[in-house]
């Protein structure tokens, strides 16, 4: 009797318990579903769609993806965007490095050099391209103004389809350079001294210590810069926006993906093709990920 | 130590030098900002340009970019969608985190997963449905249609999952010997110590609101509920080329942030780093 008493007050404390699970959890998941579970699959589905009268769709099969696949703009978003990712992640990455390696030195003022390259990050890309674009100018930016005295070849950064992306890609590695290194030299300053010390006792020096102590332990925090660099480098979207307008003529040389994406759907409308295109763009982010994870099996170490 | 503080070795004075020319990289973007905005259209057109404005006390171009743009509305509206956002993420993660991290219950890991496919995703997979449930609704130029896509967080469920698995079992099971039930212990023992990370949290949520450019720009266009970054890009479509107003307008959109970052640098640089590395 008192035993049977014991184990229904028991189910019913259980049954308490996961009640007030769900409802902590309730929010979060009802409000994910909604918000994106949901539109996921629904951009799924108008990727095979198109819009008819009156805000009806129509199933359309694979239209989307073959006009998509035939287009030479969206063939020349594609490669804009890997040329991105190529101009700013490898020197990004090395800038970085050495970057954190500087302000790992024992020197005065660290933290007024940190709070420095951390700044652009605080200020919305949006006014940092703004800037930039004014420094860019051909005729009277700062930039160019500074060649001629020097007597250095001039050129039009922003509107020659051969510097265009260059040029925005510098503002993307500037822009990020303070962050990546801040949280390199989080990595960094967990490497423990007595490594270098015992290196020191065998006679390595400051360089031979980089190679064999502080890059391969500092490795599990490159390869998480590395792949969260590439995912933004792949989604880039408002600094070329806001730097490279539709009227620029070197606007071909410089739409990304995301940018191609914005046009489709919400200027030119076509939100069929637009979703079939944001799809392709986490197509290759997965794609990169994936070979990123295969990869870090050569050079990432994890055992400290 | 003491000593190799002092002694200044040639490496060291090599370290500073770059660290220092590495700075004025950084910084010469905004002094330049600043520059421009207090030159009249005319001199940023001169030939030779000149560096310094000739009067630091024309306010010209930002007379030009208040009267374009309603700027305290502006304000006000990144400001609000900033609070409401770190609210939304910071009281809706926690409670979904803890559960997640403490609790047991039927099908927590299947639910778990909705989470993580979100984190998977990049966020512009779901703007065009979003948008279209925000016009289904009625709710465009509108301060809802801002906060909209961050009525919740998986990022910060995700996030601080990590900080209460940081908490011993004992300490949840002591509470829980003590009377509290399930919710008391994630109220009252739990959540004060994850203070850390739900202001790393609130730090990440602020920033990315408020550098959150193509969101605002499709379902806010009425001038009056535009927030700074999209303030911005209409301000660019309407003087193209007329750079003392650009450049204020774009002071104007940095300086609140960036008092910010100076008063709370550290809770700032802690905050992006923990963000950063607990991902």
């Amino acid at each position: 009797m008192s035993n049977e008493t014991t184990t229904s007050s028991k189910s019913t404390r259980i049954r308490k318990e996961y009640f007030i699970a769900y409802m902590m959890v309730a929010p979060t998941i009802i409000g994910l579903i909604i918000l994106n579970i949901v539109p996921f699959f629904k951009t799924i589905w108008m990727s095979f769609s198109k819009s008819a009268l009156f805000g009806a769709w129509e199933f359309a099969g694979l239209k989307n993806y073959i006009d998509m696949f035939q287009s030479s703009e969206f063939w020349k978003a594609t490669l804009n965007t890997l040329e991105f990712l190529i101009l700013t992640v490898p020197i990004g990455i090395a800038l970085s490095l050495i970057l954190a390696g500087l302000l790992n030195a024992k020197i005065r003022g660290k933290t007024v050099f940190r709070a420095i390259y951390f700044l652009p990050m605080v200020v919305a890309p949006a006014a940092v391209a703004m800037v930039w674009k004014w420094m860019y100018n051909t005729e009277f930016g700062i930039i160019n103004t500074v060649l001629r005295a020097v007597g250095l070849p001039t050129n039009n950064w922003l509107t020659n389809p051969s510097t265009v992306l260059l040029s925005v890609a510098v503002v993307a590695i500037w822009s990020a350079v303070g962050y990546d290194a801040i949280l390199l030299l989080s990595g960094l300053q967990a490497i423990p001294l007595s490594y270098y010390d015992a290196a020191r006792v065998d006679g390595a020096g400051g360089f031979k210590q980089f190679i064999y102590i502080t890059l391969p332990l500092l490795s599990p925090t490159t390869f998480f810069v590395l792949i969260m660099r590439c995912m933004a480098s792949l989604k880039v979207f408002d600094l070329i926006y806001m730097m490279v307008e539709d009227s620029n003529p070197a606007i071909q040389s410089a739409r990304p993906l995301l940018g191609m994406f914005y046009r489709q759907s919400f200027e030119v409308g076509n939100k069929g093709y637009a979703s079939a295109i944001v799809l392709w763009v986490f197509f290759i982010i997965s794609i990169f990920t994936l070979l990123q994870f295969i990869g870090q099996k050569k050079w990432v170490n994890y055992d400290i | 130590m003491d000593i190799q503080y002092r002694k200044l070795s040639v490496g060291t004075i090599f370290i500073y030098l770059l660290l220092i020319l590495g700075s004025i990289l950084m910084i010469f973007p905004f002094v330049w900002m600043v520059f421009t905005s207090l030159k009249t259209l005319p001199e940023t057109m001169q030939i030779p340009p000149t560096f310094f404005p000739k009067d630091f006390r024309n306010f010209k171009a930002y007379k030009d970019a208040l009267y374009s743009l309603p700027f305290l509305r502006l304000y006000l509206n990144t400001g609000l969608l900033i609070l409401l956002r770190i609210f939304l993420a910071v009281t809706t993660s926690s409670a979904a985190a803890y559960a997640f991290a403490k609790m047991e219950f039927p099908g927590k890991n299947i639910l778990f997963m909705i989470v993580l496919t979100q984190l998977m995703l990049p966020s512009q997979i779901f703007i065009i449905p979003q948008y279209q449930m925000i016009t289904k609704l009625n709710a465009s130029n509108s301060m809802f249609a801002l906060v909209f896509p961050g009525l919740v967080s998986a990022f910060g469920t995700f996030f601080l999952r990590q900080a209460y698995m940081g908490i011993p079992n004992e300490l949840i099971d002591a509470a829980k010997l003590d009377g509290c039930n399930a919710f008391q212990t994630f109220y009252k023992v739990a959540l004060p110590l994850t203070k850390t990370s739900m202001s790393a949290l609130a730090v990440f949520t602020a920033l990315f609101a408020y550098s959150d450019l193509m969101w605002p720009l499709i379902v806010n266009t009425d001038k009056n509920m535009l927030t700074l970054a999209s303030g911005l890009s209409t301000l660019r479509g309407q003087y193209t080329t007329n750079y003392p107003t650009l450049m204020a307008g774009s002071v104007l959109a940095m300086f609140p942030m960036v008092i910010l970052y100076l008063i709370f640098q550290k809770q700032f640089i802690q905050g992006i780093a923990l963000t950063g590395t607990k991902s």
